[in-house]
């Protein structure tokens, strides 16, 4: 597989979010507003491109060479936790008002199922160190992509008369299957 | 045990490193957080309205912290909120500042242009929504005393000139006249104000002119002699912004149809500079 398809893969065909249904937590938490689902978006994949390359070496040259697989999901969740705490000062520091908008989800992060099912697929097709960062970058922008389209959505909604009992949760539910379908459109690109 | 061991060595080495990176990344990213702010946030009623002029509780209570923004400014939170937030401030507060109603129209039964024909309920509502009364301007009082009626408080009576007086002692700022009129002539303004542009008339000059004596013919004198830029026009008619309005009585002096009042007694304000 080319770096190219491995990127396209993992926007388009194999979304996390709305193809591998991974990260729905934040997908529904924090897709209200376009500005903060970019910002969302922006540290999630800052959080996978700095995971992907930590847990490549970890994999290959920590845990595989001591023979201790069994360690995989805790050693990549150590990573993760890390690089979002690193995250959350770094916005704190530079932007208050992303960190408010982020609020409980920020931290969330770190239990964001994407990213650590992205670090164990990457080890499963064992790609090399390279493909490994591109897959991250590739995820990372998928789900910003799948939260921005979610975020103009449910913006545009707001004016929608929609009816009573599905306000709120229950459309964005509906719409998230609707977004999810249309995705399926890429299946057999790559 | 061998594989025991390895796992805690490595586990507990990488643990080791990224503890340590977070801690130096700690001191490079500390933000300075003042402890009062999140208290304030605490006492503050937490509904983010944006009454108070700030886009949520915790800016306003970062500007009571940083001295931007009053410690009574909260009033949603009343006296109990200020009473508190004045605690962990450590000054003393008495409450959030009372606003009084204040009548928007001078045009009287001296001022304002008669007009024949109406001789329907003497209901302030039903004359505005039928032929809108005896007087020509469409925009004033219609001086029937629905307001006076809603008072429920006798804050307010009819003047012999056949307009609302306020009595602003006896004023809660409920707004129900503000409800009962329907030409949105009164309005809650914080006591401590004293200059008023009472009229509320969209038409132009020319218009405004054959209709009344007091009206705003927007000729902008009072935009343009205003030294903190609180007056400005819309629709023909001039606007006080009462944040930035400090009592100076400039506009009053070059008003040509005396439209803009100063209530005696109002104190000379001094404004906070608002970001």
């Amino acid at each position: 597989m080319t770096l190219f398809t491995i990127l396209l893969s993992a926007i388009l065909v194999n979304n996390f979010v709305l193809v591998r249904f991974l990260g729905i937590c934040p997908f529904m938490g924090v897709s209200k507003q376009v500005g903060s689902a970019i910002g969302m978006g922006l540290a999630t994949t800052f959080v996978m491109v700095v995971a992907a390359a930590l847990t490549w070496v970890i994999q290959w040259f920590i845990l595989e060479p001591f023979g201790l697989p069994f360690l995989q999901s805790m050693s990549f969740i150590l990573v993760i936790a890390a690089m979002v705490q690193l995250v959350e000062m770094f916005l704190h520091k530079t932007s208050p008002a992303l960190y408010r908008a982020m609020g409980i989800f920020l931290p969330l992060i770190t239990t964001n199922c994407a990213i650590l099912g992205f670090a164990i697929m990457a080890v499963q097709n064992s790609y090399n160190f390279i493909e490994t960062v591109i897959f991250g970058l590739g995820a990372g922008l998928g789900f910003t992509l799948a939260l921005v389209l979610m975020a103009g959505i449910r913006e545009d909604l707001e004016f929608a008369d929609i009816p009573k009992p599905l306000r709120g949760v229950g459309i964005a539910f509906i719409l998230a299957g609707l977004l999810s379908l249309a995705f399926g459109g890429f299946s057999g690109l790559v | 045990m061998n594989t025991a061991l390895v796992s805690l060595i490595s586990m507990g080495s990488m643990a080791a490193l990224f503890a340590f990176g977070l801690a130096v990344a700690s001191k490079q990213f500390a933000v300075e957080i003042d402890p009062r702010v999140e208290e304030i946030e605490q006492v503050l009623p937490g509904v983010n309205c944006g009454a108070c002029g700030f886009a949520g509780c915790a800016n306003f209570a970062e500007g009571v912290a940083t001295g931007k923004a009053p410690v009574n400014g909260c009033p949603v939170g009343g006296a109990s909120v200020a009473k508190m937030v004045a605690a962990i401030m450590g000054v003393e507060s008495d409450g959030p500042k009372r606003r009084v109603a204040q009548v928007l129209c001078k045009g009287g039964l001296a001022e304002a242009k008669q007009r024949g024909g109406y001789d329907g309920p003497r209901d302030c509502r039903i004359a505005h929504a039928t032929q809108g009364g005896d007087k020509a301007c469409s925009y004033g009082c219609l001086g029937y005393g629905s307001c006076v009626a809603a008072c429920a408080f006798d804050a307010m009576y009819m003047d012999e000139n056949g307009l609302p007086v306020v009595i602003e002692e006896n004023c809660t700022a409920c707004g129900k006249c503000v409800d009962a009129c329907p030409r949105n002539i009164i309005m809650l303004v914080d006591e401590e104000q004293g200059v008023h542009i009472r009229c509320r008339s969209q038409l132009t000059g020319r218009f405004v002119r054959q209709v009344c004596t007091v009206g705003c013919i927007a000729c902008q004198r009072c935009v343009k002699v205003c030294p903190t830029e609180a007056i400005y026009m819309e629709n023909n008619l001039a606007h006080i912004n009462y944040d930035k309005c400090i009592n100076c009585r400039e506009c009053v002096a070059v008003c040509p149809m005396n439209t803009i009042e100063w209530q005696e007694g109002k104190p000379v304000l001094e404004r906070v500079a608002q970001v």
